[in-house]
């Protein structure tokens, strides 16, 4: 089933009384969910993407927009009619219940036709479970169970009325590190089996990143960039979005174009020239425009830096960090927005960062111009200077 | 080891030395005093051990009268008491204006003297030369025909009791099962949406559950504290309760120590132990019924 979002906008009276103007939760989102795809929604706390669950849910109206499961408009639907499946950040177990009698409890509210028997119930119930594996924990009550089981078993109560469209709202928040790994991938396991179409928020891009067919990226209501998780790491379309991806984060450097070299302080890393094959977007750098000159916010991911004698970006040492397979190097530069940066290296090039200072080369694939005022990715090819 | 006991001891002895003197001594005390015959305080003399005391305070009309109330109080004021209480706190949490205005409003008779509103209630419903009062001023104005709710029959002062228990305890559950209910995960109500579960099942599969160790607390409580009515019961009714017929036990006690007809320690001491033999018993049941049916998060 897919999801259509059309113009969706919330917008609640201010708390404050005094300010008229109307607090905008999400802006004009507009989306369309492939059918059987699982998509994250990522952003900040406060950026929306619960407001935007709750509307697709149906526990929170639109103040203006539509939404669509396949061809049915539902904006105007109730929950209950929507047949969704949602799956709290608290679980909602009903703690006085049983694990079978939790799952089974969507089941007893169904009436009229669609009324079934104690016994079918029972059969769709331990099918529920057995596909996210607690069959062996129907008759224990929700407290007996781990944070993992406890996830699965409010999965399974969402999956047990087979609903067009399966919600998880921050579904890992409440797990340890360790169970978070292996509950990220189950759900992957469970959607891919039943291939339900699913939306779920989170605020880690780590976890986003991991399982997402799809990734949505908001920012203070409104939707920054809908794209492949790979996608969004490698071509992200604003600061901001460059910023959000990552660890350790991209760094970001005040920078200089002038007469089409980029320049970080005072050196001259890499040649600027316009993105001959960037076609959308014909404001930022279309072929044959020359590139706006000037000041520059310049982003840099980790992996980005080759430490060399000869490179052309001179920074002072701080230290070398050596985790597992990652070695960091973490320097200072003046030109660097909080005057310092992280660095993720090869083993084998460390030994070109002793002593006092290091130079580096930067990669071309790995380095963005931003819009120094309002973040907007300013598109261009960089060439090395020789 | 030993030493650390004897320090453990030494920080227990304050409260020892309060709840012995205060509660344990008093209540070994009442006992003797119940099984003492005879026994006179002035000369602090008795002529034996037995049973007659109770033997005696079991025959007293009065106290099979003061029982009666008692047991008619209890039993009608507690279940009603608590479901008015989970009614009103209901709505008090469904409704979003007015909230604290309301919550305010029946939270007043808890901070009200039990004398100044048992005058109040004695205006309401007295029928004196001058006034039917309010109560009655109602029927009539429906139809009906006055009845004397302080001295008129029984039921009618019965009525009376009643009503200005369950008034007067109202305001506490309400507090009580107002915070109960708003801290509720408001997360199940929410899945019990996206499940279209109906108000009604909401309400008796998932509310009803989730507060049911606050709703057990009150009717506990709710019990004792019916059981031990006195001072409204004057508050209403003036000192003579007996001539009133409406004694209850803890009155009868009062009487049996103080009243007119008093001076009987060992009667009052048989009747107070009765009624603690009375209000433990029905707190075990309570809490055997409970245990099965009360879900502790």
């Amino acid at each position: 089933m897919k999801i259509v979002l059309q113009n969706l906008t919330k917008r609640y009276p201010n708390r404050n009384k005094k300010i008229k103007e109307d607090v905008i939760a999400v802006n004009n989102f507009n989306f369309e969910i492939p059918d059987g795809k699982l998509i994250g929604l990522l952003g900040p706390s406060g950026c929306g993407k619960s407001t935007t669950l709750n509307m697709i849910c149906g526990l929170e109206k639109p103040t203006e927009g539509k939404i669509f499961f396949g061809e049915d408009d539902v904006t105007e639907l109730p929950p209950e009619n929507r047949g969704v499946g949602m799956v709290f950040q608290s679980y909602a177990l009903y703690p006085h219940l049983t694990v079978l009698q939790n799952i089974m409890f969507p089941l007893e509210n169904r009436k009229g036709k669609d009324r079934m028997t104690k016994e079918e119930m029972r059969q769709k119930a331990e099918e529920a479970a057995r596909l996210v594996q607690i069959d062996q924990l129907l008759e224990r009550k929700p407290s007996e169970l781990s944070g993992g089981q406890q996830q699965r078993v409010a999965i399974a109560r969402a999956l047990v009325k087979v609903p067009r469209v399966l919600l998880l709202d921050e579904p890992l928040s409440n797990l340890d590190a360790r169970l978070r790994l292996q509950t990220r991938e189950e759900i992957r396991r469970i959607q891919k089996e039943t291939g339900i179409t699913t939306v779920f928020v989170t605020h880690d891009q780590e976890e986003a990143m991991s399982i997402s067919d799809m990734i949505v990226v908001m920012e203070a209501g409104v939707v920054q960039q809908i794209a492949k998780p790979q996608q969004i790491y490698e071509d992200p379309i604003n600061l901001f979005v460059a910023r959000f991806l990552g660890t350790p984060p991209i760094n970001v450097f005040k920078g200089e174009v002038k007469s089409g070299i980029l320049y970080i302080g005072k050196d001259a890393v890499l040649k600027v020239v316009p993105d001959s094959k960037w076609k959308e977007g014909a404001q930022d750098a279309a072929p044959g425009v020359a590139l706006k000159e000037g000041t520059v916010a310049v982003g840099v991911r980790p992996e980005g830096f080759v430490p060399r004698p000869e490179g052309e970006l001179h920074c002072g040492l701080t230290a070398v960090e050596v985790m597992g397979r990652d070695t960091s190097i973490v320097a200072t530069n003046d030109a660097a927005i909080g005057g310092s940066i992280r660095t993720i290296v090869s083993t084998e090039e460390i030994a070109h960062a002793q002593g006092e200072t290091v130079n580096f080369h930067l990669k071309p694939g790995r380095t963005y111009l931003f819009d120094e005022d309002d973040g907007s990715r300013v598109r261009c090819k960089f060439l090395p200077l020789q | 080891m030993d030493k650390n006991n004897n320090k453990a001891w030494l920080y227990l002895l304050p409260a020892m030395i309060f709840l012995g003197v205060f509660m344990v001594y008093p209540l070994f005390d009442v006992m003797i005093y119940s099984v003492e015959e005879g026994y006179n305080s002035a000369s602090q003399t008795y002529f034996g051990i037995g049973s007659y005391n109770y033997n005696y305070v079991l025959r007293d009309p009065y106290f099979l009268q003061a029982l009666k109330n008692t047991f008619i109080l209890v039993v009608i004021t507690v279940p009603l008491s608590t479901a008015i209480a989970l009614l009103i706190s209901v709505g008090l949490n469904s409704i979003e204006k007015l909230r604290d205005f309301f919550q305010t409003v029946f939270f007043l008779p808890y901070v009200t003297n039990t004398l100044a509103v048992g005058l109040v209630f004695m205006i309401l419903f007295k029928k004196t030369p001058y006034s039917d009062g309010f109560a009655n001023l109602l029927i009539t104005a429906v139809g009906g025909t006055a009845v004397d709710f302080i001295d008129g029959p029984y039921w009618a002062k019965m009525f009376v009791m009643c009503f200005y228990t369950v008034w007067v305890v109202l305001p506490f559950k309400i507090l009580i099962l107002t915070s109960a209910l708003a801290s509720v995960n408001p997360d199940y109500y929410k899945a019990a949406r996206v499940d279209g579960t109906s108000r009604l099942r909401i309400f008796t599969r998932i509310t009803l559950p989730m507060i049911s160790p606050m709703i057990f607390y009150l009717v506990i409580t709710g019990f004792i504290g019916a059981f031990k009515a006195y001072s409204d019961v004057v508050a209403i009714f003036g000192t003579d309760l007996n001539a009133a017929g409406m004694n209850t036990i803890v009155g009868y006690v009062y009487d049996m120590l103080y009243g007119d007809s008093g001076g009987y320690p060992s009667f009052a001491a048989a009747a107070a132990l009765i009624l603690f033999a009375i209000v433990l018993t029905i707190t075990c049941i309570n809490l055997l019924i409970s245990e099965k049916n009360t879900h502790y998060a």
